[in-house]
């Protein structure tokens, strides 16, 4: 027999929990039912979508294999660069940089953001350009360099694109680290080196690890910057979508892409967690 | 061109960057594909203090036009004077191919009033019942025996017109002859050069209809094949030039013009345009043939705004507006009377009017091709190789 105390506390949980339960099911779950239904649909003659039950959208994937490929490359190595150029930035930001810079340096890396990421990765094609970077380095003997619709043209866009996403997290982590923590392991005699690899860099992983799947997991869905960067020459999964739905209007395929592509996220996602988790149990224990 | 190695300065930089801004970027494909062109008009609306005055009060044609178009297709002086006239504001939306657009209507919900379709797309369009015979009563500035018959033919189904004619043109492409050297007139050395001499500095349409077609006339088929073994040649062609293309990009201009690529496929108005700035640029219809087109205004079934749609589209095909639009976009009209009122410069300009050979070589698009799956998948095979 439930008390009124009990009765009253479900209530308040059915509250909290209201909202958020609607707006999952209603912009989540339902869409995403809809489009597993469809992948098992067939193009209509004019394209679009017509029911049917068959399973040649997911025997047809092979042909995008290039693109999941290029996904599944393309984007680790990006957040893997974003992890390698934002822990020094985020590093300097929260151990080295004065209080008194400090909120302006912050500042500095969000102001970019108010610009349409559009306009920022065009930008980048017209420095990658023949008459960006490569007339520079001309002018100093080094002849025919093409940057632009290149993998590395692409690379350069990602971690442009997705810097600060990193930055924060690290930034954040790095800035809750025990100062003391520094000096007590330099007086047991440990060098800065030591004490950057036993000490910070531990306390930071959560910071790169939180990062890292932000950057990795808008990083599979990118399409705006290899199809600017790229010259649609570097297909993403991303790519391969924009063009079934509004292209090929071929709805079903589409929807069969998208369910894989949801699915390889969440196969990758899980492994980095347990990876992240593993790795993180090991270490917590000597440091705290 | 004797600069063309320099950097680019700052002033230059900017100008290039707003040319995106502009919607100079490309006819089709690259605004409509990346979602700016909706962004751009969804912004423009949300600032009150860019959208343009009303003359008079909400008048019998309403107060908003949603007009669905290709980027650098309209003279925007043209577009405030009917605002000025007529109290309507117009809503640019700029697209990237003629699938898109066709993909969208029947989604349905458009909110579109008038919309630019090409003539292979009109049969579909009337078949789906995505647009409405038109009545012509409303638009006397439209008087068809001023019009190459050859050019409206597909606009009339069973008697009854459903679009009436915009402007005309073709598909060829353009050559900067300041570096390529050796002349180039067919679609065979297009190709070939692609993989020869010319890799790395080409580019072509993400546009079905012009790649494959264009691939198709390699091995003189018909630019609108549907042949499965005609279309897997084809494929493999494109297949095999593909590590060769500097990009696959209906957005050439900008590349063109800073030299990274030095031939593309494409539409008569953008050579037209490049040309203005670039006389090195040639345009050059491959002897094989290619295409020719006619691209059209149509009210869209469910219109919100039927009657300044009418009135629009009858202003725009004003002999006086049109020479204008003509102008600015360097695409020419299919009416003899707009014709009268254009330079004679431009009539005489051999990219805007080939010579007859070369125009007698053309197809126009095949109503086929727009909604044939093979077409559709082979050109999503091509880019996802």
């Amino acid at each position: 027999m439930a008390t009124a105390a009990e009765r009253g506390g479900k209530g308040v949980t059915a509250l909290l929990v209201g909202p958020a339960a609607t707006f999952f099911l209603l912009l989540l779950v339902l869409p995403l039912t809809v489009v597993v239904l469809y992948s098992f649909g067939e193009r209509a003659p004019a394209g679009g979508y017509a029911p049917a039950f068959t399973f040649d959208n997911y025997l047809n994937l092979a042909s995008r294999g290039q693109a999941f490929l290029n996904t599944l490359m393309m984007a680790p190595l990006g957040t893997l660069l974003c992890a390698v150029v934002a822990y020094p930035m985020a590093y300097y930001l929260a151990v080295k940089a004065s209080p008194k810079w400090r909120t302006l340096l912050l500042v500095l890396i969000i102001v970019p953001f108010w610009t349409s990421q559009l306009l920022r990765i065009y930008a980048w094609l017209l420095i990658l350009g023949s008459k960006g970077v490569p007339a520079y380095l001309e002018m100093i003997g080094i002849e025919g360099v093409r940057l632009v619709n290149t993998r590395f043209a692409v690379l350069v866009g990602m971690v442009y694109g997705y810097l600060p996403l990193m930055i924060f997290p690290i930034y954040v982590s790095l800035e809750r680290l025990d100062k003391r923590l520094l000096e007590a392991s330099a007086d047991l005699g440990a060098s800065p080196v030591r004490t950057f690899l036993q000490v910070t860099l531990p306390v930071s992983l959560p910071g790169v690890a939180t990062g890292s799947l932000l950057v990795f997991i808008l990083l599979m869905g990118e399409f705006i910057i290899p199809a600017l960067l790229g010259g649609g020459k570097v297909f993403f999964i991303g790519n391969a979508l924009v063009d079934l739905f509004l292209q090929s209007r071929n709805w079903p395929f589409g929807a069969a892409v998208a369910v894989s592509m949801v699915l390889v996220m969440l196969a990758s996602i899980v492994v980095y967690m347990r990876f992240v988790l593993a790795r993180g149990g090991m270490r917590q224990e000597p440091v705290v | 061109m004797s600069d063309d190695s320099k950097p680019i300065s700052s002033k230059d930089f900017i100008h290039e960057l707003m040319r995106y801004r502009r919607g100079s970027v490309s006819r089709r494909h690259f605004l409509g594909v990346t979602g700016l062109g909706l962004a751009t008009a969804v912004l423009g609306n949300a600032m009150p203090g860019l959208r343009p005055r009303k003359a008079w009060a909400a008048g019998e044609l309403g107060d908003t036009l949603n007009f669905t178009t290709w980027p650098n297709y309209f003279d925007q002086a043209n577009l405030d004077q009917f605002t000025k006239d007529t109290g309507v504001n117009i809503n640019v939306t700029v697209f990237g191919s003629n699938e898109e657009m066709l993909a969208k209507l029947q989604a349905g919900g458009t909110g579109w009033d008038v919309f630019v379709p090409t003539n292979y797309t009109i049969s579909t369009y009337q078949s789906l019942d995505l647009i409405e015979a038109l009545d012509l009563a409303r638009i006397p500035n439209f008087v068809e025996a001023d019009h190459d018959a050859r050019f409206i033919g597909e606009a009339k189904i069973g008697g009854a017109i459903y679009a009436v004619p915009k402007d005309w043109g073709t598909t060829g492409y353009v050559v900067n002859t300041a570096k390529v050297k050796g002349a180039m007139t067919t679609w065979k050395e297009f190709w070939d050069r692609t993989r020869g001499d010319l890799s790395g500095l080409v580019m072509v349409h993400d546009y079905q209809l012009t790649t494959i077609g264009n691939a198709l006339k390699y091995f003189g088929y018909s630019f609108n094949s549907i042949d499965p073994k005609e279309l897997a040649d084809a494929e493999k062609l494109l297949i095999e030039c593909k590590p060769h293309l500097f990009a696959i990009n209906s957005d050439y201009q900008p590349a063109i013009r800073a030299g990274d690529a030095l031939v593309s496929v494409a539409w008569t108005g953008d050579a037209t345009q490049l040309k203005r700035d670039i006389p090195e640029i040639e345009y050059v219809l491959g002897r094989e043939g290619g295409e020719i087109w006619t691209d059209f205004y149509a009210i869209p079934k469910g219109a919100s705004n039927p009657a300044a749609a009418y009135a629009f589209i009858n202003f725009m095909l004003d002999p006086a507006v049109n020479a204008r639009e003509v102008q600015a976009h360097g695409y020419p009209s299919t009416d003899s009377r707009t014709n009268a009122l254009v330079p004679k410069e431009m009539l005489d300009n051999p990219i805007l009017y080939p010579a007859q050979e070369l125009l007698s070589a053309l197809e126009f698009g095949a109503a086929a091709t727009l909604t044939d799956p093979l077409r559709a998948e082979i050109m999503a095979r091509f880019k996802s190789a």
